[in-house]
């Protein structure tokens, strides 16, 4: 046996050490391709946070990237909280977000010398989505609250099959779990609001939005809560009422932008202290009319 | 200390030798003496990265017991770290280890014995050289594409064969840990297995016995040491696993009555939090507990397997 891991070992040496050439050879090329055009913008820097915004982050850095080859942008979503803790430990220099900053992670920030620049660079629809094979295609804000504190368990409740309801939510480290929380398990600025509700135990809490998806799109029982970038046509978005009287909206870029769509919420970066150099030049273009086209583009909402 | 003796033990025989042919004589002593400093050094190197790992667990970890008691801790079933105010219970997580580190051993641990067993005893030579790396190799399977796996091929089948809500759960978890643990079970376990002298067994034809009967009542139970050192082994990889957890468990905050319903392991909770903590913040010092009472648990089942382990080499020394 020790002789056979011997071999592998020394394959797998071999291995490293041709890998470590590709490296070597890779970078010696980039090196000479990285040489800016005369004038031209270069610098790197990195943007993580939300996994909502990713995508569209994504979008925006490649094309920024193409436009001024100069410039290298690395671009993460491991969740907005973990995005501003990021910020606030120096580790990131632009944090995603798809909620707003605490007053407590402000006094955080502040204390390790960080100050918290906001600016919004898009909206988005938070979309509830059932499988298309489930009856119900509209609920209150009310009813998902019961849902997601695990107080209705199961669909008849809200006018669908006699079927247990699979609750599916973000992990903490999600913008859009709390903001989920506080517009809509705790129905922040409604009737009944409640600040001590929390989510149910029969909740699952998933690593990612696109884990989320999948499930919903494979289990007719599931219901979870995407960006509206993420809603594909393996899934079917909910209607949503505000109160049990007011008109089923479904979400979209235009029920969004005109407001009537209840749980929009607006996308943001955030910077310590206002942007310059490289970054700045980045976030103008993000908020240019050619940036805000791409925000459609991704199943976004832009700016008016 | 070990490093300095086996040092010596290479001058005995050496001296025993004679001078070696080639000159290698008294004057390459300070390059040996280099090289065994460098031995002691990389030994202490590891020593004091796990020492200072522990420093870090504890001084990152015990100030939440100023914020929750340690009862409360370890015995709520509530949390909730991102809420005002946050409260820390970790008893869901504690039990969601401990149902997905059974449901891997109570797969892992039969079928890992049974297969060492027959490559072992039963198998040709040119069999067991072909399965043992093949065995090997799964050990090597990276565990995020054992996650995709168990997400993709897994859950769906263990939702429909148990009529379940959702496939995501912590029997889904256990069975892709129980694979993930099977290499290190089948490998230590046929080591213990093809240490134990063939006398054992040429004693047992000897009187009659069956295959069967001498791999039953002889060759298991006398390796029986080297076979629980490889099931604890086995036990401290699921314990510690964590994407596969993460991806497929389920990841619900409830105290988790069955193996089937949606779970969050302590190393899931671990991975899903950290990433929000703020340094110093509640949170960061509740994961940093949730760690340190992670690591106190492998390490006891790392420190049973060693005993276990040394118990046998001390039996088969003679």
């Amino acid at each position: 046996m020790i002789k056979q891991i011997n071999k592998v070992k020394r394959s797998w040496l071999a291995l490293a050490a041709i890998a470590g050439l590709g490296v070597v050879a890779l970078t010696g090329c980039g090196g000479s391709q990285n040489t800016p055009a005369a004038g031209g913008l270069t610098g790197s820097f990195s943007i993580t946070g939300s996994n909502t915004v990713t995508p569209l982050t994504a979008v925006w850095a490649e094309e920024f990237m193409n436009i001024h080859p100069g410039v290298n942008i690395a671009v993460s979503g491991p969740g907005s909280g973990a995005g501003i803790a990021a910020l606030i430990n120096g580790t990131t220099d632009v944090c995603q977000a798809s909620r707003k900053i605490k007053p407590q992670e402000i006094n955080e920030a502040r204390s390790n010398g960080v100050e918290p620049y906001e600016i919004q660079v898009a909206t988005d629809a938070l979309s509830v989505v059932v499988n298309p094979a489930n009856p119900v295609s509209s609920l209150t804000i009310a009813q998902l609250s019961a849902i997601y504190t695990s107080r209705i368990t199961n669909w008849k409740e809200v006018g669908g099959s006699d079927a247990p309801i699979v609750a599916l939510s973000r992990d903490t480290n999600s913008g859009t779990h709390v903001f989920f929380k506080e517009h809509v398990v705790q129905m922040a600025g409604l009737p009944g609001a409640d600040n001590s509700l929390e989510y149910g135990p029969g909740v699952l809490f998933l690593p990612s939005t696109e884990q989320g998806v999948s499930e919903v799109a494979r289990n007719p029982n599931a219901i979870f809560y995407p960006g509206l970038g993420y809603v594909t046509d393996a899934v079917k978005p909910l209607a949503i009422k505000k109160t049990p009287d007011s008109p089923a909206v479904l979400p979209g870029v235009a029920t969004a932008l005109d407001g009537t769509y209840p749980i929009a919420r607006p996308l943001l970066y955030y910077t310590d202290g206002a942007p310059t150099g490289v970054i700045k030049d980045f976030i103008d273009y993000c908020l240019s009319p050619e940036g805000q086209a791409r925000v459609t583009e991704a199943g976004y909402v832009p700016l008016k | 200390m070990l490093n300095k003796g086996g040092t010596l033990v290479t001058n005995n025989d050496r001296a025993a030798a004679g001078p070696a042919p080639g000159g290698l004589g008294r004057r390459w002593r300070p390059r040996e003496k280099l090289i065994e400093g460098w031995i002691v050094l990389a030994g202490l190197l590891t020593i004091v990265v796990l020492l200072g790992i522990i420093a870090l667990l504890m001084k990152e970890g015990l100030p939440i017991f100023l914020h929750t008691p340690p009862w409360e801790f370890f015995f709520g079933a509530k949390w909730y770290p991102v809420s005002e105010p946050p409260t820390f219970g970790i008893m869901p997580f504690f039990v969601a280890t401990f149902w997905v580190t059974l449901v891997a051993t109570a797969i892992s641990v039969p079928v890992g014995v049974a297969c060492a067993a027959y490559l072992a005893e039963v198998a040709p030579a040119r069999v067991r050289e072909t399965v043992k790396p093949v065995i090997e190799i799964l050990a090597g399977i990276p565990s995020v594409v054992m996650g995709f796996i168990g997400l993709m091929l897994l859950s769906p089948l263990v939702q429909s064969l148990f009529h379940l809500n959702t496939g995501l759960s912590g029997l889904t978890a256990g069975i892709m840990l129980s694979l993930m643990s099977l290499p290190i079970i089948i490998s230590v376990s046929e080591d213990a297995l093809r240490a134990l002298p063939d006398d054992f067994r040429q004693a047992a034809y000897a009187l009659g016995a069956t295959r069967w009967e001498t791999i039953w009542h002889i060759s298991i139970p006398g390796s029986l040491s080297g076979i629980t050192a490889a099931v604890m082994l086995g036990v401290g990889r699921a314990i510690g696993e964590t994407m596969t957890v993460l991806m497929v468990a389920g990841g619900a905050l409830a105290v988790p009555i069955a193996p089937t319903d949606p779970m969050m392991p302590m190393t899931a909770a671990i991975a899903s939090g950290i990433g929000n903590a703020v340094r110093g913040g509640f949170q960061y010092q509740a994961l940093f507990a949730i760690g340190l009472s992670l690591f106190v648990i492998t390490l006891a089942v790392n420190l049973v397997a060693d005993r276990v382990l040394e118990r046998q080499k001390r039996k088969f020394a003679r």
